[in-house]
């Protein structure tokens, strides 16, 4: 079961380090906010979990009225974030070691941290996957989507923890909300 | 309707295999095998398989999803088949071009023109 925590307000900060159980929202967190716009949570590999936090997310971006193209970029950069994390981080690790993933939402920017608490990776190791000689390799992809999308990919530390920033589009190139390439 | 658990709708028409994904979001890693497990098997069970893949019915995929498309596509050069992709959203399109796999694969705008351009 994951532990969740909200942090209220706008600011990073705050391990989310509550009970286990029922993976709902913290009686902590402020009860004026159905949407809050920061958190901090620690997901398990579990396809539910990793689906709440998204929804957590995405409903934090719909409250403050980013397009469906935004959230469709920022949902993928978090896919690929926590893939990386669950399939590469956490090789040799515990099943059921969490990830843990902070957001903040503003009207200007998404701000994503994703920590697993793997080795560490090394964002130049991976091959090009757009060369011709590496297109039918079947993996590598995750990285490049995610700089494709977001304003910002930064791996940090040992390369265990990776922070991303989306910036919303001016309203003028809305059609154009996708990726920053 | 599917049936059982299987992630996947199929068509079978003259010597065409059409297959449509039951998920909307092709996200989960266990459900990408399973889905690449099942497209292998239609794949074996056809001599010089044709293979059209609507996505008419999907939001999201990630690259998980575009390795086991990739490994599909492999696995039907091999068998000197023919691999179509049709009705992908403009979202995901978008991602097919990023990565530069719309040069790998025959992409169509709907499944008329992917099935008409089977030989």
């Amino acid at each position: 079961m994951g532990w969740w925590e909200n942090v209220g307000g706008g600011a990073w900060g705050g391990v989310g380090v509550g009970g286990g159980g029922t993976a709902q929202r913290s009686p902590m967190s402020p009860s004026t906010s159905p949407t809050p716009d920061s958190a901090v949570l620690l997901i398990p590999n579990q396809r539910a979990e990793i689906e709440r936090a998204e929804n957590m997310l995405l409903e934090a971006m719909a409250a403050r009225n980013y397009p469906d193209a935004a959230r469709f970029a920022v949902r993928l950069a978090l896919e690929e974030s926590l893939v990386n994390a669950f399939r590469h981080g956490h090789r040799d690790l515990p099943a059921d070691t969490p990830v843990r993933v902070e957001f903040a939402v503003d009207d200007q920017r998404v701000e994503l941290s994703i920590e697993d608490q793997g080795p560490g990776f090394k964002p130049d190791d991976v091959p090009d996957p757009t060369l011709d000689e590496n297109l039918e390799r079947p993996t590598g992809r995750g990285l490049l989507l995610m700089r494709a999308y977001m304003a910002r990919v930064e791996y940090i530390g040992r390369g265990n923890r990776v922070e991303m920033t989306y910036l919303r589009p001016p309203p003028r190139a809305a059609s154009g909300a996708g990726p920053a390439a | 309707m599917a049936t059982g658990s299987s992630r996947l709708r199929v068509k079978h028409e003259r010597d065409i295999t059409q297959v449509e994904f039951v998920d909307r979001n092709i996200l989960d890693e266990a459900n990408i095998q399973q889905i690449g497990e099942e497209i292998a098997a239609l794949i074996d069970a056809s001599k010089e398989p044709k293979l059209l893949i609507n996505f008419a019915s999907v939001d999201h995929l990630s690259s998980a999803a575009l390795g086991t498309l990739i490994t599909i596509n492999n696995k039907m050069k091999a068998r000197k088949g023919q691999l179509r992709l049709a009705n992908i959203d403009p979202q995901i399109y978008e991602v097919f071009k990023i990565t530069k796999l719309d040069r790998l694969f025959s992409i169509h705008d709907n499944a008329e023109a992917a099935l008409a351009s089977f030989t």
